[in-house]
């Protein structure tokens, strides 16, 4: 079987949603939430490499390169805001993420 | 190759640099205080480098990088916008509990990001921009380390920021596969000969990506929280700036990469406008809290914005810029006001807490119901030439059912805004509110004053200006 761009595609497609779908679903803990976020920029990465070498084009690759070093910083990032959250919350669970309603 | 037309950028990356490193050596006591005036020097310098600069239009890095009218109309916004917050917001972060020298430092880099923003015409560069002013807003949301709502503001905008990131991100891999190349110039060439629905999906998802950038309905589920969590300095700073380096690049990206394709892109500006009018002016009915308020205030005013861009009129363009000029006046007036709230030292932000503050501090009063007459749009106040200019712009694009729309929102809109008058002027005072009336404050606060009353006088050099700016786009 060869693999062509339409597979690539459908497989970042099914990972994106996949991701989506993490964030919005999980009711247990926020680090699902940091891994689901991390997916959906991995997806990205499949469909822009996918579609440098299709195209053969080089810009998709170094797009990819700065996605992901933007992807580190971001995870870096969000790690220590949950921690600091932890620190004054004493819980990471989604479903107590309430204190602001109004 | 000739730097000179991103001048003011580079020294505003290396002057947060030097921030950083007089942070961390001056003494603990004054270092907030220091790195604050710094920061505001510098970016009063780069601002005039800007300005010197971009006095012709030309490209920078494979056309990565675009200084042109429309950049260096909303560089002079955002800047001028950050000088004033951060000015406004010196004196109460020391009660507000945070006294990190670091909050100066991120807003600085965060603003580079915005300058970058609205002068990238590449989708590199635009998500690079994008990024370097998300992530210290993040953590700029979070300052107050020690404060659970604080923290969880950062949290929150954090992950909803990080999902509108991924969701820009895949709209621009999706495009960059339709097109073969990042550059607006050549998505516009493709998109005016054929619209793939690749290239559709494309431009749907990049436009969501920005629309929760910007608030809009029914991408606004963190903009309450956060701006009720974060300290009020950091409020206002997330209320006025990030608004319009959001707008300007929504304006770029449909006039410039997707001007051939307005048929596609009209129907989902129209139906983000026509949302964000709506769901601003009802849930704002219900707030007490003034930071909520101002948090659907500005869903509201943003679908108002919008509604000049949906028009897909030039003219629309310009009164979308002219709005976002007026609305950092009354944002500025307002959140003054804000910041100045005090009972026992402690700072309050229930609108009851303003109750009978018409005898205390009539000044103060006055000034805020004219805001808030803006605000609501009553003429001949600044507001209203906003919202006129861009319901007219509607009006001229036969989009007679959005500007109905708007005029019906602004007048439920005006509810909420007429109630605080109430409570300001005829409500009897049980407990007094203490209020910090600083100079530089209330210097400011006359300043803007000034400029709702009589922004009529100045509409006639904004149209033309703007108009200028926008046929070049």
């Amino acid at each position: 079987m060869i693999v062509s761009l339409e597979h690539y595609l459908c497989l970042s497609a099914v990972l994106f949603t996949l991701g989506v779908f993490g964030i919005f679903l999980n009711r247990k803990n926020v680090i699902t939430i940091l891994m689901s976020i991390e997916l959906m920029l991995l997806a990205v990465n499949i469909n822009l490499v996918s579609f440098s070498s299709y195209l053969n084009d080089i810009q998709g690759q170094i797009f990819t390169i700065f996605v992901l070093t933007v992807a580190a910083a971001e995870a870096a990032i969000g790690l220590a805001i949950l921690v600091i959250y932890y620190r004054n919350s004493g819980s990471i669970s989604v479903e107590e993420i309430n204190k602001l309603r109004g | 190759m000739n730097l000179y037309g991103i001048s003011g950028e580079i020294f505003l990356a290396i002057s947060g640099m030097i921030a950083l490193l007089i942070s961390v050596f001056s003494s603990k006591d004054s270092s907030l205080k220091i790195t604050t005036r710094f920061c505001n020097l510098s970016l009063l310098i780069s601002l005039i480098l800007i300005v010197l600069s971009h006095q012709n239009s030309g490209y920078l890095f494979n056309e990565m990088y675009v200084y042109d009218g429309l950049s260096l109309y909303s560089k002079t916004l955002i800047l001028l916008g950050t000088i004033l917050t951060l000015l406004i917001g010196s004196k109460p972060q020391k009660i507000d509990g945070f006294n990190q020298p670091e909050y100066p430092v991120l807003i600085l880099f965060s603003v580079l990001g915005m300058v970058l923003m609205s002068s990238s015409k590449n989708l590199i560069s635009l998500y690079m921009a994008l990024e370097l002013q998300s992530l210290p807003l993040y953590v700029i949301a979070a300052i107050n380390r020690d404060n659970l709502k604080s923290s969880e503001a950062g949290l929150k905008y954090f992950i909803l920021g990080a999902l509108s990131s991924g969701l820009l991100l895949f709209g621009m891999s999706l495009v960059y596969g339709a097109v073969g190349d990042t550059s607006f110039s050549l998505i516009s060439e493709v998109s005016s000969q054929n619209m793939s629905s690749i290239l559709l999906v494309g431009l749907v998802f990049i436009l969501s990506g920005l629309a929760f950038k910007i608030s809009l309905v029914p991408f606004h589920m963190w903009t309450p929280d956060v701006y009720e969590g974060a300290p009020t300095p950091v409020t206002a700073f997330f209320a006025i700036v990030p608004k319009i380096a959001a707008i300007t690049i929504l304006v770029r990206v449909t006039f410039s990469a997707f001007d051939n394709a307005i048929t596609s892109w009209q129907q989902i500006i129209i139906f983000l406008s026509l949302l964000s009018m709506i769901l601003g002016s009802f849930a704002a009915i219900m707030q007490n809290n003034l930071k909520r308020l101002m948090a659907y205030s500005s869903i509201a005013h943003m679908g108002y914005a919008l509604v000049g861009v949906a028009s897909g009129l030039l003219e629309g363009v310009s009164g979308v810029l002219i709005y976002m000029a007026i609305y950092i006046i009354m944002n500025v007036g307002a959140f003054i006001i804000i910041l100045s709230m005090r009972r026992d030292n402690q700072i309050v932000e229930e609108i009851y807490d303003l109750k009978g503050i018409s005898k205390t501090h009539p000044f103060l009063a006055f000034s805020f119901v004219t805001i808030l007459f803006s605000m609501a749009g009553i003429p001949p106040l600044a507001g209203f030439f906003g919202k006129w200019l861009v319901f007219y712009s509607a009006v001229n694009a036969n989009l007679i059912f959005l500007a109905i729309i708007g005029v019906l929102t602004s007048v439920v809109g005006a509810f909420y805004y007429l109630r605080i008058i109430k409570i300001m002027y005829f409500d009897e005072n049980d407990v007094n509110l203490d209020v910090v009336e600083n100079k530089s404050s209330m210097a400011i606060l006359g300043l803007m004053l000034f400029l709702t009353l009589s922004f009529g006088i100045f509409l006639n050099w904004f149209v033309e200006t703007t108009m200028g700016i926008v046929s070049l786009i």
